[in-house]
């Protein structure tokens, strides 16, 4: 996947002008178009693979009910603007703003979720770069061991839990789960090691700064692009968490995006008017996971770059 | 109310493991469960109830408005086999489920086994109220023993056939009365280029439907052992009729209630449908240029000159295990079901269709449908509902049957077996279940 991008800089000054006697000089030339154009070929059916689902989605969210079955499926019909507003409208004003509702719910599991379980993986993992204790590999191990365990087995247990302490059907049933993130304890580990000298901090240390303001002044810097994409990877996964408010929350005003939509197609048989509100929800509800990849996409690729070469 | 089964998902599965693991240890044998006391709590009560009916919050508004000591609050989640009924059991397990639940009839019996439900039958006014449901209805939710209701039935789904007058009166052919009369007009309908009807795979639920109007029995309790029987001679009447229709591809196998499935009706593929009485709506809304052709007649018999119809759907309320407050609980359940308002109410935004029998005398059910060309099809329906048999018994694991059969099925379609070699299959798998599930099975 990274190899086609950096191949490309090397090519000869003077682009397409040059004629082909000066591509023979380059290192290789067919074998570095042949390879490039199959790697272009692969990531081209693959992108088609992937986007024709959402292409799919897009299309159908500009039809009416009807329009649904009887129209072309990849293709928009004449007046798919307006149907699209009409739809958008119908989808917020069903069941007093319902959908809004929903989404708010999710922006706030998902973006104070992450933010507070970025905040926890990073002290954690770098406290285990940084730090020699005792039991530190034993700590770390049974951390990493936690990425193998699936949140969906896990949800069943903390509903007894939750149920122990009445937190069940609440807000917090969903939102402190959320907050743990073994894997970004395991990046921010890996990453603190490799981005924050140990000189660093002992500098920092002889200048008189303390070990908390060091971290968050000094290290979460450094650390940065890995705090960026566990932010990420937390965001999303918190926003699809889906089986944990299936099983957590009964009250229609607490559920996550994700739940409220599969409630409402369950219902498609008795209510067939929802099931174009399904099919708008659904592209309505992946705009912010879009919107929050586009914005941090930049810190994180060149980030994960950064740790690469070094 | 329907629900499309056989979409269980691995999550489910996991948790229905853990779920089993835990209740393995209590007494799953349904014993005779003592009528909770049932007094009236002293003061104010707040009750919740957790249904997937659409709409259901503004008819208990009407409750909560002229009772002022006893507030109900609705809570809504996916339906039954989607979700609700593994979180009802999780929330019994952890002692915090809600007051009132909805259950469809199929599910009774596994929320009973697992002691889910409160025997409400002490309560006020309870057992009086039997006379005021139709028979059928009543016998799901009392599980034929003495001295004891569980449920209060809220709605039902008796059958009949949706047929194309136009179309048939076009071909001249003869709306058909007996299933061989319907195999014979399947024919005829192929030579037009179209399908009699759909054979639904995954709805296990409306086959039984057709097992229960020919008078087949799936399951039976003695009060002790429960005896597994889908593949009596009842069962292998039907699965031999339909297998042979699909072998000479006389019927579609469109996925239920699907886009394409709604198309092929909305464009006078399919010319008649064997369903509930729900499904007047589901055809209105899902073939729309096809309004005031259709008509409604009572299902095809196996014998000539009878009147059996089944049921395909339908659910109760329900008292779950825990609730403080069973008598409220329960004359809220009453209320829900019989007052004339909120029946009406019910069926307006939610399309239930009444277990009570002044189902009849709703102003909904009394005039003809335009979709169905100004017939007063609700009539055959209640006539349907009074033929239905009253002994029909659903067993303690039909989402496990449900899911069996399914795939059995889908695999017949795909050449692979027969209907009768996944009903035989559904079988042996659903005693395995009861089994491990340390249920009694009579062998």
């Amino acid at each position: 996947m990274t190899a086609a991008p950096a191949t490309t800089p090397k090519s000869p000054r003077g682009g397409s002008t040059t004629s082909n006697s000066a591509d023979t000089n380059a290192r290789g030339p067919r074998q570095s178009v042949m390879s490039r154009s199959a790697a272009m070929l692969i990531m081209g059916v693959f992108t088609l693979y992937f986007l024709t689902p959402i292409w799919w989605l897009l299309t159908t969210s500009t039809k009416t009910g009807g329009e649904i079955t009887s129209t072309a499926p990849l293709w928009f019909t004449a007046n798919s603007l307006g149907t699209f507003f009409e739809n958008l409208g119908r989808l917020f004003s069903y069941g007093d703003g319902l959908f809004g509702r929903w989404l708010l719910n999710s922006a706030l599991y998902a973006g104070v979720g992450a933010l507070i379980g970025t905040v926890i993986a990073a002290m954690c993992g770098y406290a285990l770069a940084k730090y020699e204790f005792r039991g530190r590999e034993a700590v770390f191990n049974i951390v990493l061991s936690g990425v193998l365990v699936p949140a969906t087995a896990l949800a069943l247990p903390l509903f007894l839990i939750f149920s122990q302490v009445n937190l069940t059907n609440t807000m917090w049933a969903v939102f402190l789960p959320s907050l743990v993130s073994p894997f970004g304890v395991y990046l921010a580990r890996i990453y603190a090691a490799a981005s924050v000298p140990g000189e660093l901090l002992e500098a920092a240390r002889l200048d008189g700064s303390g070990e908390i303001r060091t971290f968050f002044t000094v290290s979460t810097r450094l650390m940065a692009p890995a705090l960026v994409t566990i932010f990420l990877f937390q965001f999303v996964a918190i926003w699809n968490n889906f089986f944990l408010p299936l099983i957590m929350l009964r009250d229609q005003s607490l559920f996550p995006v994700t739940l409220g939509l599969y409630a409402w197609n369950s219902q498609i048989s008795q209510i067939p008017e929802l099931r174009s509100l399904v099919i708008v929800g659904a592209l309505v509800s992946i705009v912010p996971l879009i919107i929050a990849f586009l914005a941090l996409q930049r810190f994180w690729s060149s980030g994960l770059g950064a740790g690469g070469v070094k | 109310m329907r629900a499309h089964y056989g979409k269980v998902t691995a999550a489910f599965a996991l948790s229905a493991l853990a779920l089993s693991g835990c209740s393995a240890g209590g007494d799953s044998s349904a014993p005779a469960a003592e009528a909770v006391p049932c007094e009236a709590s002293d003061g104010p009560v707040e009750l919740t109830f957790t249904t997937w009916v659409p709409g259901m919050d503004q008819v208990v508004e009407l409750w909560n408005e002229d009772n002022p000591d006893i507030q109900v609050t609705v809570q809504t989640g996916p339906n039954g086999n989607s979700g609700t009924y593994q979180n009802f059991f999780n929330q019994i397990q952890a002692g915090n489920a809600p007051d009132l639940g909805q259950i469809e009839y199929d599910a009774l019996p596994n929320f009973r086994v697992q002691d889910g439900l409160e025997n409400i039958a002490e309560c006020e006014g309870i057992e009086e109220a039997q006379d005021q449901f139709v028979d059928w209805t009543w016998g799901q939710v009392t599980f034929g023993e003495d001295g004891s209701v569980y449920a209060v039935p809220q709605d039902s789904g008796p059958m009949a056939m949706y047929y194309r007058a136009d179309l048939f009166e076009e071909a001249g052919i003869e709306v058909p009365t007996t299933w061989e009369e319907y195999a014979a007009a399947a024919e005829q309908i192929k030579a037009e280029g179209a399908y009699i009807t759909n054979f639904p795979k995954t709805d296990v639920n409306w086959f039984a439907g057709m097992v229960w109007q020919n008078g087949g029995q799936w399951f039976s309790n003695d009060g002790e052992n429960w005896d597994v029987n889908l593949t009596g001679e009842e069962s292998e009447e039907v699965a031999t009729y339909w297998q042979d229709l699909l072998s000479e591809d006389l019927v579609s196998t469109l996925p239920s209630f699907s886009d394409e499935w709604n198309a092929s009706f909305n464009t006078g593929q399919q010319w008649t449908w064997v369903s509930a009485v729900w499904g007047a709506t589901t055809l209105s809304d899902g073939a729309p240029d096809t309004a005031g052709k259709w008509a409604v007649a009572p299902m095809p018999q196996w014998e000539a000159d009878t009147q059996s119809a089944g049921n395909w759907g339908g659910s109760s309320t329900a008292v779950l295990k825990g609730s403080d407050h069973p008598a409220e609980a329960a004359k809220f359940a009453l209320w829900l079901n019989t007052d004339p308002e909120a029946l009406a109410l019910a069926n307006e935004l939610g399309g239930l269709y009444p277990a009570a029998k002044s189902a009849t005398e709703l102003e909904a059910f009394a005039g003809g449908v335009e979709f169905y060309g100004g017939q007063k099809i609700y009539d055959v329906f209640a006539e349907a509902s009074s033929n239905v048999d009253p002994d029909f018994t659903w067993g303690p694991t039909m989402t496990q049957t449900y899911t069996d059969v399914s795939d059995g099925f889908g695999a017949a379609i795909g050449g692979s077996g027969t209907l009768m070699d996944a009903l035989e299959t559904g079988q042996q798998k659903t005693i395995d279940s009861l089994k491990s599930q340390s249920i009694p099975v009579a062998e």
